[in-house]
């Protein structure tokens, strides 16, 4: 089927109009799972019940888990009167079946098409039950899906949950902060040993690492154990420095806003300029040069070396770098994904000598072309083709004379990877043909590790499978 | 979480389940769920409450009338372009979720299932209106693929503003020409209560759009029928197909599993219409009777006996006795393999429990299977249900359309004046029916259920859980939502919207493979190895060894 020439011009830009194949979803999604990171936490989206509907099931696809949304349910009659009353009966519902401790909204299409001013509704609902002692915290994070991706809706959410419940305590505490990104519950955990293992008493948020991969268990848990608590949340504003991990965060614009006014902060930000808390901001830990800069940076907040259990495993890596570059040398690659991920995944191909070809996102920040320059510095390659605000149709357009030897994002390019008879390595989200979403591992200098024999190994596999010889040592 | 499984639950102790749940929820909302939870007793025709508005702050299995209508009965037609004008979400989550096979008979042949297109409406489309940015989908998705049809499915914000979809499906078909079909579908997802009101939107979208478009009789005249309101999941279609053609039944159309345009326009030169999931599909068997004079008649082809019985009613609807005989031998050849494997299964099956809560039919259909097993269906019930689907279609009259069905359109259908041809006459139909045929009925679910099991409408996720703790069923059919949540008690969960990817299910394989999957699923002591050794209550201790 001939795809149609018009969609890419030769500067590169979009042409069309319409989407195909999209490479992004929707913001109250990525807000949901960032919801996740809170403990005692149950969502709401106001809105119509499909979107709870589609959104639970299509993010149980990726982490196999329990995932309760709720929903206020709108009908046509509360689209027309407005969601107050709705808005009440389900925060009612959901203390009654759930005592959650936070209830988190998030906004879709619907409520904000019609104007629905969530926080005085918030407002009002804590106003009736004032005299109620254990009322939840309620987080709402403005997420209509006609502004930005799912990874908008996902910073949102982290800033919403920040600014609502972060506390001035006076004077500076010996904690940090550090906003993960969206990134795996096994990568999330990972993060963890390496703070721990700095002697670093530190708010990772959103840990999602225990709610979205939990154990088999002896009782039903109505809410999953595990999340960052309230209590985290609140010191964040006197911890002495915040660590965020991705250049981009929702720092860009978005696709199709009308006002690019910048009102939009990242949680870091927002502590910063509240509270003072200083901020640092570096890549997502991939490969070695950005994993080097991570530790460079907790070693310096923390005062401390960096343990020598993490010094083994960077020579070991270097090591199997140097084991494998004869096959991955020259190859050239396609990243697709999340903006942040793209950044991180391209300087980590760039390093170990993959020719990033393409590197493209659903995300329209503005930022990604400029960001994958500084931090590919020198190993920019000058014929990469950025894609902001691509769908998988362009970038199938796109890779028709790349000639890619690999593909490496979610699941959804693998129709492309398929087709061009490529190997695809899985990353990102949403990965829902293959097990084990929860557990990918491209953090640090193991995740690293992990991810490079993942894709020297598919190298090999593909080589070995289009042989006519079939060779056993390779 | 390894307790040994009560297999004699009693009547008694299945009713304190409707207090239990109750006493959890407010007041208002317990006297609203009071009414969608019964103890079944179909000799005294009780009256379930379904098809209402869940409860907000509820958590429901239902989705929204937008993915009844794409993603559910135009979703499995291979050569329509669907184009979702909206925000991109709803486009992408429904991009090739359901599992819908299709088979081009050419590998020319357009395929647009793989695609997801979507308008992508962004911030300024909602404030200054999204027709011209839909137009331009359309014109590229031509430019693209020159297909027959096109539709377009709106999402909440569409109806919002006010965009009209079906004056941009008239104006494009103007524009384009080329004797395109461009259609346009208002199922904003906060119209009805589920995605039943999805499915009536379609229905009415398949009648004024496609039906009774191409009156050119294809292929042998004799035994022509459509089966309704199967959709193909896991390849049923095609192993009912593979049925329909060892009979010798000539199968005009499927709404919707592996259909094409062309399928749907014929389908009125069918003498006989099967409908499979009475829920999302009845309109379209009303409507073609209506204009066209074709009967219909419920079935289940999902069971061996239960398919075998659908085939005896086809060969009775014909009455031709080389038609009877062919059915006969194909049902005697088949049951063979099945008899085989379903006896290898009840070993271990006999006398399990199931409890089901999916879609509009499903949870009818299945007990079927389970009752093949030796299986009891201790409880069950629909995610978007109407009263008609538990209690019968004789109820149709006394139901209450709320303001939620109102909204949806209803058309009126007359006889169509040169092409309505009453299949058989009114006599034959007496004669059929003294003959046990039941035409345009439906005795709904809980005709089927025994007496004292407990059907619930709507199940929450709480009610759910609960069921799970106070009866520990052996095996819990749902959807991929609640999948993770039953397993994390120490229940399997078949999901009966996928098939956990397996399947399929329908005819006489899917029955073999059906047999099978729960046989291994439902009686597998896996469940009782989750504990570590130390965990358990008696622990082998280590001795000391001097």
């Amino acid at each position: 089927m001939n795809i149609a020439e018009s969609h890419i011009d030769k500067n590169n830009n979009k042409t069309h109009i319409a989407s195909c194949n999209a490479c992004k979803q929707c913001a109250p999604l990525g807000a949901c799972i960032a919801f996740k990171g809170i403990e005692g936490m149950l969502p709401m989206l106001h809105g119509s019940q499909g979107c709870a509907t589609y959104i639970r099931r299509y993010l149980i696809s990726h982490f196999r888990e329990p995932m309760d949304i709720a929903s206020s349910n709108f009908s046509e009659e509360t689209t027309i009167f407005g969601g107050n009353r709705n808005f009440n009966d389900g925060i009612d519902n959901i203390i009654s079946q759930y005592h959650p401790a936070v209830i988190a909204i998030a906004s879709t299409c619907l409520s904000e098409t019609i104007g629905e001013d969530v926080q005085r509704l918030i407002y009002e609902y804590k106003g009736m039950h004032e005299n109620e002692s254990d009322l939840p915290e309620m987080i709402f994070a403005s997420t209509p899906s006609y502004q930005g991706t799912h990874l908008e809706g996902f910073h949102e959410a982290v800033f919403a949950a920040i600014k609502a419940l972060s506390e001035n305590a006076g004077s500076v505490g010996n904690h940090i902060n550090l906003f993960c990104n969206m990134i795996s519950p096994e990568d999330i955990r990972h993060l963890k040993e390496i703070v721990e293992d700095f002697a670093v008493q530190s708010m990772i948020f959103p840990d999602y690492s225990d709610t979205l991969d939990s154990t088999s268990w002896d009782n039903y848990h109505r809410i999953s154990e595990g999340g960052t608590p309230v209590s985290s949340l609140r010191r964040s504003g006197s911890a002495y420095a915040s660590v965020e991990l991705g250049y981009i965060l929702n720092s860009g614009g978005m696709n199709g806003r009308i006002k690019e006014n910048a009102i939009k902060q990242s949680a870091g930000e927002y502590l910063k300029a509240k509270f003072a808390v200083p901020l640092v901001r570096t890549g997502l830990p991939i490969g070695l040069l950005e994993t080097d800069k991570f530790f460079d940076h907790v070693s310096r907040i923390s005062g401390q070396p960096t343990p020598q259990k993490y010094k083994q495993q960077r020579g070991r890596l270097i090591d199997l770098y140097i084991d494998g570059h004869k096959y991955v040398s020259g190859k050239r690659v396609v990243i697709y994904g999340e903006e942040d991920l793209v950044v991180a995944l391209a300087a980590f191909a760039a390093e170990i000598g993959i020719k990033p070809m393409l590197c493209a996102s659903g995300g329209e920040s503005g930022k990604l072309q400029e960001t994958l320059k500084i931090v590919l510095g020198d190993l920019y390659p000058g014929d990469m083709i950025v894609g902001q605000g691509f769908s998988f149709d362009q970038m199938e357009e796109s890779m028709r004379d790349l000639n890619p030897d690999l593909m490496i994002g979610n699941s959804k390019g693998y129709y492309i990877a398929r087709k061009m008879d490529i190997p695809l390595i899985r990353t990102g989200f949403p990965i829902h043909d293959r097990i084990g979403a929860q557990h990918t591992r491209t953090l640090g200098y193991e995740g690293t590790t992990i991810l490079f024999e993942q894709i020297v190994n598919a190298l090999l596999e593909d080589k070995q499978r289009k042989s006519p010889i079939g060779y056993k040592y390779m | 979480m390894s307790k040994e499984i009560d297999t004699t639950v009693k009547v008694e102790d299945l009713s304190t389940f409707k207090e239990t749940v109750l006493a959890k929820y407010p007041k208002k909302v317990a006297k609203k769920r009071e009414k969608s939870i019964l103890i079944n007793d179909f000799d005294a025709n009780p009256q379930i409450q379904a098809n209402v508005r869940t409860i907000p702050g509820i958590i429901t299995q239902r989705g929204c009338a937008y993915a009844g209508c794409k993603g559910v009965v135009l979703g499995p037609t291979r050569d329509i372009v669907n184009i979702t004008h909206g925000p991109i979400g709803c486009g992408f989550y429904s991009w090739l979720t359901r599992r819908n096979q299709t088979k081009p008979e050419n590998p020319d042949d357009p395929n647009y299932m793989t695609y997801c297109f979507s308008t992508d409406m962004q911030d300024s489309n909602i404030v200054f209106g999204g027709e011209e940015k839909l137009k331009q989908a359309i014109r590229e998705a031509y430019e693209l693929f020159h297909p027959k049809a096109i539709a377009i499915f709106s999402t909440c914000p569409v109806g919002l503003i006010g965009d009209d979809v079906h004056r941009v499906a008239r104006q494009m078909v103007e524009e384009i020409g080329d004797g395109i079909n461009i259609f346009g579908f208002s199922c904003e997802g906060y119209r009805g209560v589920s995605q039943s009101a999805g499915h009536h939107i379609a229905n009415n979208g398949l009648f004024k759009n496609l039906i009774g478009r191409d009156d050119e009789v294809r292929g042998s005249a004799k035994y022509r029928v459509n089966l309704l309101g199967e959709y193909n999941i896991g390849g049923d279609a095609f192993e009912l197909e593979r049925i329909f053609e060892e009979c010798g039944i000539n199968l005009i159309a499927t709404f919707s599993g592996n259909s094409t345009i062309q399928k749907f326009e014929n389908a009125h030169t069918a003498d006989l219409n099967m409908v499979m999931c009475h829920r999302s599909i009845n309109y379209v068997a009303g409507m073609m009777e209506t204009t066209f004079g074709i009967p219909w008649i419920k079935v289940q082809p999902i069971g061996a006996e239960s398919t075998a019985k659908m085939l005896r009613k086809i060969g009775q609807y014909f009455g031709e006795q080389e038609l009877i005989d062919r059915i006969e031998e194909v049902i005697a050849k088949e049951m063979v393999e099945v008899k085989i494997a379903q006896a290898k299964a009840l070993i271990k099956t006999k006398g399990k429990m199931a409890m089901l809560f999916v879609g509009g039919s499903r949870a009818h259909h299945y007990q079927n299977l389970f009752e093949e097993l030796g299986m009891t269906t201790l409880s069950a019930g629909y995610e978007f249900g109407h009263r008609d689907d538990y209690e019968g279609r004789t109820v149709i009259p006394t139901i209450q359309i709320d303001a939620d069905s109102r909204n949806i359109e209803e058309i009126t259908v007359t006889k169509d004046e040169t092409r309505y041809n009453p299949r058989k006459t009114e006599e034959e139909l007496k004669a059929l029916a003294a003959g046990g045929m039941e035409f345009n009925e439906y005795d709904g679910l809980m005709a089927q259920m025994q007496k004292g099991s407990l059907v619930i409408d709507d199940l929450s996720h709480y009610e759910m859980e609960k069921l799970i703790e106070m009866y520990h069923p052996d095996v819990f059919c749902a959807g991929i939502k609640e999948k993770y949540a039953v397993q994390k008690m120490g229940v399997p969960l078949k999901q009966l919207h996928s098939y956990d990817y397996g399947g399929p299910y329908a005819g006489f394989k899917g029955a073999i493979n059906f047999y099978n999957d729960i046989e291994m699923i439902a009686c597998t002591g896996i469940w009782k190895e989750l504990k570590a050794p130390w965990e358990r209550e008696s622990i082998v201790e280590a001795e000391y060894v001097y």
